[in-house]
């Protein structure tokens, strides 16, 4: 048992002495690999970055908690990590590369104790096993910080996304315009419906159109939304045109048999448009003293 | 560096409050401790004034069918999700049909009907349970961005 | 306020309150020859089926009585929310606020009733 001991301690205090030699180890792994991505990151950057971690990595590194993979010393090596995962999902690294990383520091270390322990099978076997769990755990931590950093990103471009795609334009003093491109579904709806309401009473205008020149179908699902949008604009006292009908659309409308007689529908949002004036008792036409004068 | 990646992810009540509601002057301020805990979790307005909505409607129902009953408020979480959890339980008649009570247009007299389908689109998640002469509890649950 | 009643409703209603408010307001109407009732419901937070059936049944009333209604300002999450749970308040009229509830109303008022007499009309439009 004690003898047991005292040769764990061998491992950790080893790799310490080798520090030099596994980061070389390490970086010449990295650069050897088809997977180096030289045009994201300088080979200088990356072994600075590489030797961060070897050096947090080893200066924590203890016989007890080398079988330890949640041990608190190596808060300081997640959190580096997970820096370096971050940033490389940020600059578009893929999983593989960002894998290998990690994974090569595991065949350095290993390379290292292989070359050590060359003459006792079993002790190698033991301490491979371990760097090789311990790297493993990194690992994980690795792509799960990986793709938290891919999934902010595409949390943030749905964000855009929904933002961008249910402008609400002041066409006219108390005409609003809603262009909807895409397909709408109930979530996208309640956003429609939210920003379109709370922009009639921002502006106090009565009149709102919905333009659906942009969605590309409409099925039972999306006329029903869309007859949810213009009575909810009823409810709040303004008018809810909709715009933007292409013949595919009214046939789909009428062959499934939806009921669209309740609301008032538009070819063009120009035509949606003059009947807003229409609605309004507003007139638009040419000028007249401009023809009087160039006859 | 949290290791969230090793706990199982299980909803967790973080609050909880119990009201009874036995009489009509019970309806506002029970809507008013929702809406406390509501604003609390920072839910926004419109899933706000859903959720206090359905509340209304199903405490309505309580008083209207079985004379009242108790409500739980739960602040509940799961995941990153944090939401409320409301439980009403009445020892009234109870539903024989739950199935029928369920669909749009179902009324067992009078003149609005039960009105449980709109307030199950109210909510995301909503689950009734009844036996016939022991009484009903609906639990719903809105959750903060649902 | 001339023809018109205008009725605010600043708090949520008790039940008892809200039943007592539909009986005050069909007694104005007929006290005062009302043409027409607006409803502000601005500062409204909440309208359930309960107070959806008393805006309808005064909505109904007054119409009985030869006065139409309309309901103004409502909330967009309060309208959002009587679409889902399905209460389109049908028959009722609606403005974004007083002020276009009342060009609604003397607009109404003029089509029902063309053969009104010049001084009528000038009294609704000033």
């Amino acid at each position: 048992m004690h003898k047991f001991l005292f040769m764990k301690i061998e491992i950790a205090r080893m790799l310490q002495k080798k520090k030099k030699q596994i980061i070389d180890l390490w970086m010449k792994n990295q650069l050897a690999d088809s997977a180096l991505r030289d045009d994201l990151m300088s080979n200088d950057e990356l072994r600075a970055q590489s030797e961060e971690l070897v050096d947090a990595l080893l200066k924590k590194l203890t016989d007890d908690n080398l079988s330890n993979i949640e041990s608190a010393d190596f808060e300081n090596v997640y959190e580096i990590l997970g820096g370096i995962s971050i940033t490389r999902a940020r600059q578009g690294f893929s999983p593989r590369e960002t894998g290998l990383y990690i994974y090569s520091l595991k065949d350095a270390l290993l390379s290292i104790l292989q070359q050590e322990f060359k003459n006792d099978p079993v002790q190698l076997y033991e301490a491979s096993m371990r760097v090789s769990k311990l790297i493993d755990s990194f690992g994980i931590v690795t792509f799960e910080t990986f793709i938290k950093g891919r999934e902010e990103i595409i949390l943030r471009q749905t964000d855009e996304i929904t933002e961008i795609s249910t402008p609400v334009i002041r066409v006219w003093d108390g005409i609003l315009a809603l262009p909807i491109i895409g397909t709408l579904d109930s979530a996208r709806t309640q956003v429609v419906m939210e920003n379109l309401l709370q922009e009639i009473v921002n502006t106090g205008s009565s009149i709102a159109i919905l333009d659906i020149s942009g969605v590309p179908a409409v099925d039972s699902l999306v006329a029903q939304h869309l007859i949810k949008t213009v009575s909810a604009t009823r409810l709040m006292g303004a008018e809810c045109i909709i715009s933007g009908i292409r013949p595919e659309i009214a046939q789909t409308v009428v062959h499934l048999g939806i009921d669209l007689s309740n609301v008032v529908t538009k070819a063009t949002l120009a035509s949606a448009l003059k009947y807003a004036y229409s609605i309004l008792q507003l007139e638009v036409r040419k000028k007249q003293n401009n023809l009087v004068k160039t006859n | 560096m949290e290791k969230n990646w090793m706990k199982p992810i299980t909803p967790t009540v973080l609050n909880k409050d119990k009201l009874s509601v036995f009489k009509e002057q019970d309806v506002v301020p029970f809507r008013n401790r929702v809406k406390e805990y509501a604003t609390r979790i920072g839910m926004g307005l419109v899933n706000q004034t859903k959720l206090i909505t359905a509340a209304s409607e199903l405490v309505r129902n309580m008083l209207r069918y079985a004379d009242g009953g108790e409500t739980l408020i739960e602040v509940i979480s799961k995941g990153r999700e944090n939401g409320i959890r409301l439980t009403f339980t009445d020892k009234g008649p109870g539903i024989a049909n739950i199935e029928q009570a369920m669909k749009d247009g179902f009324t067992t007299g009078k003149s609005l009907g039960l009105g449980l389908p709109g307030t199950k689109r109210l909510v995301s998640e909503f689950d009734i349970k009844s036996v016939v002469g022991k009484g009903t509890t609906v639990t719903v649950v809105k959750w903060k961005n649902g | 306020m001339g023809q018109f009643l205008l009725v605010t409703i600043q708090i949520d209603l008790y039940d008892r309150l809200a039943l007592n408010l539909e009986a005050d307001l069909v007694q104005m109407v007929s006290k005062t020859g009302a043409r027409g009732v607006l409803i502000d419901i601005s500062v409204v937070s909440i309208v359930d089926s309960f107070m959806g059936r008393i805006i309808g049944n005064i909505a109904n009333m007054s119409k009985i009585m030869d006065a139409e209604t309309v309901v103004v300002g409502m909330q967009p999450a309060v309208a959002i929310t009587l679409i889902e749970l399905g209460l389109p308040l049908t028959g009722v009229h609606t403005a974004l606020d007083v002020e276009k509830g009342m060009e609604l109303l003397r607009k109404k008022i003029l089509v029902d009733g063309e053969e009104l007499d010049e001084t009528y009309n000038t009294d609704s439009t000033e």
